[in-house]
């Protein structure tokens, strides 16, 4: 170890693999419907599309995936928490949109209006 | 792209619950479902709850399934990482039922009093591996130190932290480094006392085998500040898996350059060397280590010198414990200021301590001082079970002493405890319900004391042992109220004139009980009874003939054939001769006829 810049760099390293087990303030949270139904509509890509692209960007967003939500036609279903705790529910996600709303709605913060359940539920 | 992360734990107590073949099974799950890169499984330090280990914790659900076993892995896989269904029946966060929503882990009765500072990476990252302690901060603060700091500023620091040793006797750690680096000559060295021998305390190992970078990283810092290029890690050889991590710790920070010449580029150079102990618990006593160290028999030598001013080598030397050392790092990232804001005004910062004996929650718990020992045993802890009556606790080990229902409400420091008759020592913390014997407790710590000295000095080797004597008469009922006098003037006689800290504080467990729980020891001498039903010599064992049932299955449990009828005719009846007490009639009995007396 021949200088302070060279521990930054392989902290850096280091911290793209283990993200998840920071202790860093998560700005989102993303859950995507996983249960039979969700897997058959193509959840497993949306989910993998998220988690890439959550990773590229390095943002501040916890992604996790959850069971059945209830509305099997509008899979795959991805809702997405705020701070606060406020849920936006997008739905019929493929992987085009979700590289939408990781962009749109995660990055720069707006709800995507067209693809949510239809309304905005506090 | 990882999207879970499965650390599974790996400290002793999860090893011996197969944890080992937990991560095979998770991998080939895994695999067999095409999820490996997906999800990833890790071994990680201890996560606390030992008493229902193997825990497998789940990132970035932040979950904790406790009790996993190999069958359980499938259902795992499946239906949480593949379905995304967490598994309820195997989780340690609370849930709601209805709602299925789970509850933050630290939000649970176990966690939520916590707070981990010696403890912060343990079950977080991967022991075997540099790059995550680094990724958590790991190494900056010897950066900072190396590259900001004057030693003597570092020392201030520490100063000022308020800082106590964790080891037992709780003095100032500054102080202790402000001595050595106080001394001439460039020739000095820097011990880690990993030598944890108090019956039930597991705290120094947990540290070691979940974040053993913490204790090098510390190492270091302390070299740098008294001026020492060289230290030793004092670890006794029953600690294999402890042993393990730390070379292969050692090893990797050589690698980097972390450890070894000109650090960071500067000036300063350190290496480490481990050094194992046999396991005698007096060398975990500073001079008898550093004898150990230099290969002579681990024996105290009377003090002063301090190992301060003359330590191993007969050089300058400072000797901190494992969980002093795991402090350091945290207070010079953060400051004296943020460690003086947890805790008391005289013992800041937190404590580990492990819960042992009757109570729920078995493992290991990280308190800011200051909590009280109700809020441990009851909140944390979750109290005694099978409903039993709590009846006292046992602090300090060998060294401490025993601590009442109404010392409960005390809160946990170094002096509180000590005004009570304990003293904190390393952190065990042995719970006692009402079917344990005080008596017997004094006479086991005393057991363990007569095996332990060292024999250099006679109040120990001679005193402890005649105590030992005194205490089993009580125990076999041939004692008498002369013999309590004796043995509180010998225990006074041992405290004033013992070589060391052993012999010096081996009656405490004694006193201790005679002054808090006199009642059960002169019911052990003037009516020759056990009230917890302990001892076995006061105790015995009779069938309520006219009640007998005659059915004869006390008579088959029997191991001493000491008990006499005849099935359906004659009511049973036990000879007193040759009854051993064993308790199995009584457990035999469906009639509860049968009574210990």
């Amino acid at each position: 170890m021949k200088s302070l810049e060279d521990l930054k760099k392989i902290r850096e390293e280091a911290q793209n693999r283990m993200t998840m087990r920071l202790d860093d303030e998560q700005k989102y949270r993303v859950v995507v419907g996983m249960a039979t139904c969700g897997i058959a509509a193509g959840a497993r890509p949306v989910l993998n599309t998220i988690v890439e692209e959550v990773a590229k960007e390095k943002l501040p967003v916890t992604v996790l995936q959850t069971g059945c939500i209830g509305l099997y036609t509008l899979e795959p279903i991805v809702e997405v928490f705020d701070k606060e705790g406020n849920k936006t529910t997008y739905v019929l996600v493929d992987v085009e949109k979700a590289k939408e709303i990781v962009r749109r709605h995660l990055i720069q913060g707006e709800v995507i209006e067209d693809y949510t359940v239809g309304k905005y539920k506090k | 792209m990882e999207r879970i992360q499965v650390l599974v734990c790996a400290g002793t107590g999860c090893t011996i619950g197969n944890s080992g073949e937990l991560i095979e099974a998770f991998q080939a799950e895994i695999k067999s479902l095409g999820l490996e890169k997906e999800i990833s499984v890790l071994r990680t330090g201890c996560l606390g709850l030992c008493g229902v280990g193997p825990n497998v914790s789940i990132y970035p659900d932040n979950i904790i399934y406790k009790s996993v076993k190999v069958e359980d892995v499938k259902e795992i896989v499946m239906e949480h990482f593949y379905k995304g269904r967490p598994v309820h029946r195997l989780m340690l966060n609370e849930s709601d039922e209805s709602t299925n929503e789970i509850h933050d882990i630290n939000n649970t009765n176990f966690y939520k009093k916590q707070k981990r500072i010696a403890l912060h990476n343990c079950g977080v990252i991967d022991p075997e591996n540099i790059q995550e302690y680094i990724a958590k901060d790991g190494y900056f603060a010897l950066a900072k130190a190396l590259t900001e700091m004057t030693p003597q500023e570092v020392v201030d620091v520490i100063k000022e932290s308020g800082l106590r040793g964790r080891g037992g006797g709780g003095f100032p750690t500054g102080l202790k480094w402000q001595f050595a680096l106080n001394e001439p000559g460039d020739e000095k060295y820097v011990i880690c006392n990993a030598d944890e021998g108090d019956p039930g305390a597991f705290m120094d190992r947990s540290i070691l085998e979940g974040n053993p970078h913490s204790v090098i990283e510390a190492m270091a810092i302390a070299g740098y500040a008294i001026g020492a290029k060289y230290g030793y890690i004092y670890i006794r050889a029953e600690y294999p898996i402890a042993v393990e991590r730390l070379k292969n710790a050692i090893s990797q920070a050589k690698e980097l350059g972390l450890l070894g010449q000109n650090i960071f580029g500067t000036e300063f150079s350190f290496d480490l060397e481990i050094r194992l102990g046999a396991g005698a618990f007096v060398c975990g006593e500073e001079t008898a280590l550093i004898q150990s160290i230099e290969g002579e028999r681990g024996m105290p030598k009377p003090k002063p010198p301090f190992p301060a001013h003359k330590g191993v080598w007969g050089k300058p030397t400072i000797i901190n414990n494992v969980e002093t050392y795991a402090n350091i790092a945290q207070i010079i990232m953060h400051g004296s200021d943020w460690f003086r804001s947890i805790g008391t005004e005289s013992s800041p910062g937190t404590k580990v301590f492990a819960l042992g004996g009757k109570i729920v929650n078995t493992g290991l718990v990280e308190v800011p001082m200051g909590t009280t020992l109700r809020e441990v045993i009851y909140e944390i802890g979750g109290g005694c079970p099978n409903r039993k009556r709590f009846k006292a606790v046992q602090t300090g080990g060998p060294s401490g002493g025993c601590l009442t229902e109404k010392q409960l409400d005390t809160p946990i420091g170094f002096d509180e405890l000590v005004k009570l008759g304990s003293m904190m020592g390393s952190g065990g913390m042995i719970v006692l319900d009402e079917d344990n014997c005080m008596v017997d407790v004094a006479r086991f710590y005393m057991d363990f004391i007569v095996d332990e000295s060292c024999g250099k000095c006679s109040p120990c080797r001679i005193g402890t042992k005649r105590m030992l004597e005194l205490l089993i008469d009580i125990c076999e009922g041939r004692g008498t109220m002369e013999t309590l006098d004796e043995l509180e003037l010998l225990a006074k006689t041992i405290q004033d004139t013992a070589l060391c800290g052993l012999g010096q504080s081996a009656p405490n467990p004694v006193l201790s009980t005679i002054s808090q729980f006199r009642d059960e020891y002169i019911a052990h001498i003037v009516d020759k009874k056990c009230p917890a039903g302990v001892c076995k010599a006061l105790l015995s064992y009779e069938i309520d003939e006219e009640k007998c049932r005659k059915c004869g299955l006390c008579a088959r449990q029997c191991p001493a054939n000491a008990i006499d009828g005849t099935l359906g005719k004659v009511p049973y009846h036990i000879d007193q001769e040759k009854c051993i007490k064993c308790g199995n009639c009584l457990k035999a009995c469906h009639f509860n006829v049968i009574t210990r007396k």
